[in-house]
């Protein structure tokens, strides 16, 4: 194969330049002006910017498909000997793909919210902040340094939790924005570590110098209390912990359940299509150092696979829609971790994409049902759904448009993509590709089995929330409907980018995609009568799932509280999510209360630095009161004053001369 | 006529009379003539140094000290005068609205 020419274009571009701040524009004057001037209209401006944001990546992707590469600095913010911290853009195949996904269901979900959010009282606050959101997430995709990486990363960390908390009112939301903003940080805290023993052992933050200059530390090893620790596991270990926090992978993946207290559309766009896809978009971007290093690929991999079986696992006992669509996110992040760790990025990266579009698909549709019973006291309940097929044709072909996709059924996006995963963890050229592979076909089967549970158990069957809805229950409106539908036709579209070629198809993504990410480490040439084998395997796996959960949610519903009734202990633990909060709780949060109180609290803060504030103003209480008797208020006492200051001036100045 | 020394002493008694009086006396009136009696001193003290010395600075700052005495004793008054409409006194140690 030949390597495709780029050009590279280093002079300021003005329509990348405006892609991100585009949306900080619209996000700055509607936080400014929204509440006095815009109020119901404040969702204009974001929406016009997104647009034209999209349409300027759809441009810059088109300029990298035909071969340019733009890579300019505008500004340099540090300059100190060899720290350089700065602006830049970095548009390369990598960075188009994502930017034009982002761009893309972020106005649409944006179109939805106008739906969504009606009426609420911090309409212009909502818009404000996801298309803040927006420009930090493109911030993370363009940047072209670590530095400006990490920028974008706290960012979008920060609107995640200003979204997560956005119903502040409600106790539970504020909290749940607290834990991803707390949990969400000491993976960050790893990062910053991260980038600076990058900085420390290649002495730039540069992504066009760091790359060079990897193989100068690839033998390289430091002492660390004793152990000798390979540098390059070093660096991506650290890099990778922000990603465990971002990605939300084991064990710092509790905050993204919780993370279901923000609104619908946050869900969609925040914790399912983009941000929390930002650490594989890391990984991805680093992909020649995390390859260095064969134990962090390991680790990478194993961290995916776990987190994939056990949200598969703790999904189908949730009932909270939207918390079984979190688990799902939590899966199939787990998967693309797993790509990454067979050294599949290609096909990991192309998951995140199609990921992102029946992620958020499923996610709006479920708003849109969720918007249906907003009377419930808990609309989000899937116990009080059912029959809802007939009321709302377009959520629920939409939907089960989404779920085809993500259990994998041929001609859907989520079937290609997560078929390049599990063929290429097969022929990896990484001993644990087989294991990845075969963790990956059963959380297969998982996946359709919870996900159509919420199909059949919200759209079949008899509608049990008669009391939530006036009169029947109805279609969402149309500004709602047609995002859905956009974004059934991108669950459908988004894997024809990739055929495999064994089905006769040409796998643009991965022809894209190779100048950034190499070729995928395969053992050796992939031969096509295994391919189609590991594809029944993965077909016949997703329609098992199927026919589960059609057998136990329709045919037999006697059969779904099986487990919960004979296998007690097993369900208590799989439906407390494995005992991860309890587990955090007393072994952190408890201590760490513990710590606080008895520690600092009563003696940092009671003692010394109370101690401290307390005293002066007590010092200056007791002078106060002693100079007090001074103070008599009688001109006749003043004036003795003034003649004994005079006479003592007297006395000092004769006695000094 | 008398000697510069018989002035001066003349002029400390007339300002330590002043100043006694200035320190002990309540009330407000008494107080301010108090003070112009220690001007007086003053004034006494530079006349006679002027007149001894031959030099003319010392009768200019007479006349000035006059002048000022004679403002200070206006503004003072109508002070009192004020003082007294608001407080009904003219004693100073019933006058403690400074009191800390």
């Amino acid at each position: 194969m030949v390597e495709k020419q780029f050009e590279l274009i280093t002079n300021f571009d003005i329509y990348v330049f405006l892609i991100p701040f585009l949306p900080l524009i619209a996000s700055v004057i509607t936080l400014i002006f929204g509440k006095k001037y815009f109020r119901d209209k404040a969702h204009l401006l974001p929406i016009l910017a997104l647009f034209f944001s999209f349409l300027l990546s759809v441009k810059v992707l088109i300029e990298v498909i035909n071969g340019k590469i733009y890579q300019f600095d505008i500004y340099t913010w540090m300059f100190a000997y060899d720290l350089k911290v700065g602006l830049g853009f970095l548009v390369d195949p990598l960075s188009a793909a994502m930017i034009t996904m982002v761009t893309c269901v972020s106005f649409l979900i944006h179109v939805y919210s106008v739906g969504y959010m009606g009426g609420d009282p911090g309409y212009y606050r909502f818009f404000a902040y996801i298309s803040l959101f927006t420009f930090f997430m493109l911030m993370l995709a363009l940047s072209n340094n670590l530095a400006e990486l990490y920028l974008g990363w706290e960012g979008v960390g920060l609107c995640s939790y200003l979204l997560i908390g956005y119903w502040y009112q409600k106790k539970s939301a504020s909290d749940a924005g607290k834990k991803a903003f707390i949990v969400c940080r000491i993976g960050d805290f790893g990062f910053a570590l991260g980038i600076f023993t990058a900085f420390y052992f290649l002495g730039t933050l540069y992504y066009y110098e760091i790359f060079p200059k990897l193989p100068e530390i690839s033998n390289k090893y430091i002492e660390i209390l004793g152990y000798q620790v390979h540098v390059p596991f070093l660096i991506a270990f650290l890099l990778f912990c922000g990603a465990m926090g971002k990605s939300a992978q084991f064990p710092l993946h509790v905050w993204l359940p919780d993370a279901m207290e923000g609104p619908t559309p946050v869900s969609a766009l925040i914790h399912a299509a983009t941000m929390v896809t930002a650490g594989v978009f890391m990984v991805c971007r680093l992909n020649p150092l995390f390859e260095l290093s064969s134990a962090m690929m390991f680790i990478v991999a194993i961290i995916g696979a776990f987190t994939c079986f056990m949200s598969a696992t703790i999904a189908p006992t949730q009932f909270d829609i939207k918390r079984v669509i979190a688990y799902s996110t939590l899966s199939q992040l787990g998967y693309m971790f797993m790509a990454c760790g067979v050294g599949a990025f290609i096909a990991g990266m192309f998951h995140l994409l199609t990921h992102a579009y029946f992620k958020a698909l499923l996610f709006l549709g479920a708003g849109s049902v969720i918007h249906l019973l907003h009377h419930a006291p808990d609309p989000n309940d899937i116990r009080i759904m059912g029959g809802l097929k007939k009321y709302m044709p377009i959520t629920y072909w939409t939907l089960l448009i989404a779920s085809l996709s993500i259990s994998g059924i041929p001609g859907f996006a989520g079937f290609f993509s997560k078929d390049e995963i599990l063929a290429q963890a097969f022929f990896s050229k990484y001993p644990w590709g087989k294991f990845i592979w075969f963790i990956g076909w059963i959380v297969a089967a998982m996946t359709a089995f919870y996900t159509f549970r919420i199909i059949f158990r919200a759209f079949y069957g008899e509608f049990k929330g008669w009391e939530y809805v006036h009169g029947k229950p109805h279609e969402s409106p149309r500004v709602m409907t047609v995002p859905l539908i956009f974004l059934a036709i991108g669950s459908i579209v988004a894997g024809w980018i990739g055929i495999p070629q064994a089905l006769g198809g040409r796998n643009y993504i991965e022809e894209f995609l190779v100048p950034v990410l190499g070729h995928p480490r395969v053992v050796h040439e992939v031969s096509h009568s295994t391919e189609y084998l590991l594809m029944l395997l993965s077909v016949l796996a997703g329609l098992f799932g199927i026919f589960l959960a059609w057998l136990v949610y329709i045919k037999k519903p006697e059969l779904e509280t099986l487990l919960s009734k004979n296998v007690k202990p097993l369900y208590t633990f799989l439906f407390r999510k494995w005992y991860f909060d309890e587990l955090y709780h007393y072994t952190i949060v408890r201590p760490t209360l513990w710590i606080s109180r008895k520690i600092v609290v009563a003696i940092t803060d009671n003692t010394i630095i109370e101690g401290i504030v307390n005293g002066s103003a007590r010092l200056v209480n007791i002078t106060g009161t002693g100079l007090r008797i001074l103070h008599t208020g009688i001109i006749n006492h003043y004036s003795t004053f003034i003649l004994i200051g005079i006479i003592v001036y007297l006395l000092v100045y004769l006695y000094l001369k | 006529m008398p000697s510069l020394e018989q002035y001066i002493i003349l002029a400390i008694i007339l300002f330590l009379i002043g100043l006694f009086g200035f320190l002990t006396r309540r009330n407000l009136i008494i107080i301010l003539i108090s003070i112009e009696i220690m001007l007086n001193g003053l004034i006494v003290l530079f006349a006679a140094i002027s007149h001894f010395t031959k030099d003319i600075s010392g009768y200019i700052i007479v006349f000035f000290i006059i002048a000022m005495a004679a403002a200070e004793a206006a503004i003072g008054l109508s002070l009192v005068i004020l003082i007294y409409k608001r407080l009904r006194t003219v004693y100073s140690d019933e006058i403690t609205t400074f009191k800390g």
